[in-house]
C-alpha cells in the first residue's frame, strides 16, 4: 500500500538572536490512509512543529513532503490552496484557535465559501449537516465562542478542518485543554469520524494514555529528533530507547495496587539552540557512554520498530536478562 | 493525656460545612455547598474534581485568601489543631500563612515575582515568621533551593531565568521555608512535563514524610491521587459527593459521577474501542439543580433524585457517598 503522507529528512530551524534553534531536526516517517499516527514528546520537542510545516502553515528548512505520491515540499499559490483542502489542522487550544467575533456558523461555512464550491441553498445545507455531524445543535447556529463550553467550541474546530472532506488532518493537542468526561466525548467524536470518512490522522500530544486509545503507530520526539517508532501496542509493552521508557514510567497510573516503577530522569531538557552532534537525550541519559556524542541514525531494530539510540542492544539484551 | 494526644492527630484539620458564594453579574455563584472533610497529622487528602467543582474556592477558603470584591458569603467551620480558623482576626490569620498553613499555587509562572530574585523570594516569607536576620534569612533560603534540587549558586537569579519546572521547584520550596504543618498543593504538577512531574511528585513525597506534613492535594488527574494520596474527596458542583480511603475510592467506587469518571479516562494499561464520556456538562453554579446536583447527566436519576437534595451517607465504614441510591444498595448488600 502506497503511503498517503510520507516526510523525509524534514528539517524546520528558526533563527534567533542566540542561534538556531533547531525545532524539527531531520525526521522520517510515513503514515498509510486511514491510520493515525501519535506524536509524543514533552514541551518543547517540536512535534506542534513538525505538525505545522507538513501542513505548510510554515516552510520547511529542508527535507521531503511527499503526500499521495507527489511531491508536495516547494508547492504555493493555487496548487497550496489546493492541498489545503486534503490537509487541515485541528488546534490545541479552543479558546483561542476561533474568531469571538465570528458565529458557529460563520466559522464552519467560511472555509466552505472560500474553496468557491457551495453557494446559496447549498452552503446553507452543507453547513447544516457539518454542525449535525460534529454533534452541535442547530439552535448554536448563531452562538459566539465566549457563549459555548470548551468541548462544543472543539467540535466547532472539529467542524471548520472536515468542511471541505480533508484527508489528512494534524490533530494538535485537541483535547488537552478540555476534561476528563469532554475529553473523552471528543475523542470518541475523533474515532467516529475517522471510521466513516477513513481519515488519516497525525494526533500530537503530551497525553500518552490518550494517544495509546487512539493511534496505530507512535512517534516518540525527543528536542526535534525522533528518538523511537513503532505499532503502539509495541511501544507500550515494549520501549527500547532510554527516554520512551522514562517518559512512559512517569504518568502517574491509576492501578493504585501496582505502581509503576518508575525511572526518575534527572535535569531537564537542554537548549535546541545549536545543539551539538550526538545523541541530544545523553545529558539526562542514565547509559551514556563516549559513543553517544556522536550523531545517532534511527535504525530498525526489530521489525517495524526503529530506534535512534547506539546502545539500544545490548541495553535490552541487559534489560531482558534481568 | 496520650488519649488526648491521639484524638487531635486523628483530627489535625477538619472542614464543617464549608460555603462559599461569589457574586457574578448580579447573580449568585454558588462555588462551594456544604463541603465537610477530616485530615490526620501526616496524611494527604486528595481534592479531585473537574474545571469549576470549586476545589480552589475549598482551598481559598481555609486559608481565607478569596477574593475580597466578588466574595459575597464565606462560611463554615474551619479547625486546625483544635483552633478555629475562621474565627481568627486577620493580623493573626497573617501569622498563621505561609507559616503553620501554606500553599503551593498552580501556576509557577504567575506566583512568582518578576523583579525579585528567588532568594530574596524566599527570604521574605522567613524572615517575616522568624526572629531573624536578613543574611540568616539568605542562608535558610538557599538551603531550601538545594533541598529541591536548585544549585544555591543560582539563589541570586530572577524567575524568568528558570525553566517552569524550576520555578515550580521555588513555588515549593517558598511554601516549605517555614516547615509548614498543614500543606495545600493547588494542581502542583499541571502546568509540567510528565517527567518533571515525576521528579516533582517525588519530592514533595519525600519532603512530607521528613516533615511529616499534612497535605492537601488538588488535583484532576486521578493518577497523582493514586501516587501521593491517602483519603479522597470527589467534588462535583461545590460538593463532596464522595469521600473515603484511596481503596475505597479505587477499587469501590459507589457514586455514578466517580464510576463516569473511571470509565472516561484513556486506560494505560486496558485496550478498549470506546471510552465511555459522561454525557452532558457540569451544571450552570448560578442555577444548580434543586435536588442531586449530578441527576441531569447520571443515567440513574430517578425523579426523587431530582427533586430532592441528597445527603452525605456513610455506606461503609469511612466510606461516603451522596447518592440515595448507592445508599440504598450498600444497605441491602449488608442484609
Amino acid at each position: 500500500m502506497a503511503a498517503l503522507l510520507e516526510v523525509k529528512n524534514l528539517k524546520k530551524y528558526f533563527p534567533t538572536n542566540k542561534g538556531v534553534v533547531h525545532a524539527v531536526d531531520d525526521v522520517s516517517f510515513r503514515l498509510d490512509a486511514g491510520k493515525t499516527m501519535g506524536v509524543v514528546g514533552e514541551s518543547g520537542c517540536g512535534k506542534s512543529t513538525l505538525g505545522r510545516t507538513i501542513i505548510h502553515l510554515q516552510n520547511s528548512t529542508d527535507g521531503q513532503i511527499l503526500f499521495a505520491g507527489e511531491d508536495v515540499t516547494h508547492v504555493k499559490g493555487k496548487e497550496l490552496k489546493k492541498l489545503r483542502e486534503n490537509m487541515q489542522i485541528i488546534f490545541q487550544d479552543p479558546y483561542s484557535s476561533l474568531n469571538p467575533r465570528m458565529s458557529v456558523h460563520d466559522t464552519i461555512v467560511e472555509p466552505l465559501i472560500l474553496s468557491g464550491k457551495f453557494k446559496g441553498p447549498a452552503l446553507e445545507k452543507e453547513a447544516d449537516r457539518l454542525m449535525d455531524m460534529v454533534g452541535i445543535e442547530s439552535r448554536l447556529r448563531g452562538a459566539y465562542p465566549h457563549e459555548m463550553d470548551g468541548g462544543r467550541r472543539q467540535r466547532v474546530g472539529i467542524g471548520r478542518a472536515l468542511a471541505l472532506n480533508p484527508k489528512f488532518i494534524v490533530c494538535d493537542e485537541p483535547v488537552s485543554a478540555l476534561d476528563v468526561s469532554i475529553q473523552a466525548q471528543v475523542l470518541n467524536l475523533l474515532m467516529d469520524l475517522q471510521d466513516e470518512f477513513n481519515l488519516t490522522y497525525m494526533f500530537v500530544t503530551h497525553d500518552l494514555s490518550v494517544v495509546r486509545h487512539i493511534s496505530d503507530s507512535i512517534c516518540v520526539m525527543y528536542l526535534g529528533q525522533l528518538v523511537e517508532t513503532c505499532d503502539t501496542k509495541e511501544l507500550f509493552e515494549c520501549q527500547l530507547h532510554p527516554y520512551s521508557k522514562a517518559l512512559l514510567s512517569a504518568i502517574p497510573s491509576t492501578d493504585i495496587h501496582h505502581p509503576t516503577k518508575r525511572i526518575v530522569i534527572k535535569g531537564e531538557i537542554i537548549s535546541p539552540i545549536d545543539p551539538k552532534p550526538g545523541c541530544r537525550f545523553a545529558a539526562r541519559c542514565p547509559h551514556a557512554c563516549e559513543r553517544c556524542h556522536q550523531p545517532q541514525q534511527l535504525e530498525e531494530v526489530t521489525p517495524g520498530h526503529y530506534v535512534a539510540c547506539c546502545r539500544v542492544r545490548e541495553l535490552n539484551e541487559a534489560f531482558s536478562r534481568t | 493525656m496520650e488519649n488526648n494526644m491521639a484524638k487531635k492527630d486523628q483530627r489535625f484539620l477538619s472542614v464543617r460545612d464549608l460555603v462559599v458564594e461569589y457574586r457574578s453579574e448580579g447573580k449568585t455563584v454558588h462555588a462551594v455547598n456544604h463541603v465537610s472533610f477530616d485530615l490526620s497529622k501526616g496524611k494527604t487528602l486528595g481534592l479531585v474534581g473537574e474545571t469549576g467543582a470549586g476545589k480552589t474556592s475549598i482551598a481559598k477558603a481555609i486559608l481565607r485568601i478569596l477574593p475580597d470584591h466578588s466574595t459575597q458569603r464565606a462560611e463554615g467551620v474551619v479547625e486546625l489543631d483544635g483552633e478555629d480558623m475562621m474565627a481568627l482576626p486577620e493580623h493573626e490569620m497573617q501569622k498563621l500563612r505561609g507559616h503553620k498553613v501554606s500553599m503551593i499555587f498552580q501556576d509557577p509562572m504567575t506566583a512568582l515575582n518578576p523583579v525579585k530574585t528567588v532568594a530574596d523570594q524566599i527570604a521574605e516569607v522567613v524572615k517575616l515568621h522568624n526572629p531573624v536576620t536578613r543574611a540568616e534569612s539568605l542562608e535558610r533560603a538557599k538551603k531550601m533551593l538545594e533541598m529541591v534540587g536548585i544549585s544555591a549558586d543560582r539563589a541570586g537569579e530572577y524567575p524568568h531565568q528558570f525553566s517552569g519546572g524550576m520555578k515550580q521547584r521555588v513555588v515549593i520550596a517558598m511554601a516549605l521555608a517555614c516547615d509548614p504543618e498543614l500543606l495545600i498543593a493547588d494542581e502542583p504538577t499541571t502546568a509540567l512535563d510528565v517527567t518533571i512531574q515525576a521528579q516533582v511528585l517525588d519530592m514533595i513525597n519525600k519532603l512530607k514524610e521528613e516533615l511529616n506534613t499534612s497535605m492537601i492535594m488538588i488535583t484532576h488527574d486521578l493518577g497523582v491521587v493514586a501516587e501521593t494520596c491517602d483519603t479522597v474527596a470527589v467534588t462535583y458542583a461545590g460538593q463532596v459527593i464522595e469521600y473515603g480511603s484511596k481503596e475505597d475510592i479505587f477499587d469501590r467506587p459507589s457514586h455514578p459521577y466517580t464510576v463516569g469518571l473511571f470509565k472516561a479516562l484513556p486506560n494505560m494499561n486496558k485496550d478498549a474501542d470506546r471510552l465511555a464520556p459522561i454525557d452532558g456538562l457540569p451544571p450552570d453554579p448560578t442555577n444548580l439543580p434543586q435536588g442531586c446536583s449530578f441527576s441531569p447527566r447520571c443515567p440513574y436519576a430517578t425523579e426523587e433524585c431530582r427533586l430532592t437534595p441528597v445527603d452525605s451517607r456513610e455506606i461503609a465504614p469511612g466510606h461516603f457517598c451522596r447518592c440515595i441510591k448507592a445508599a440504598a444498595k450498600a444497605t441491602t448488600q449488608e442484609v
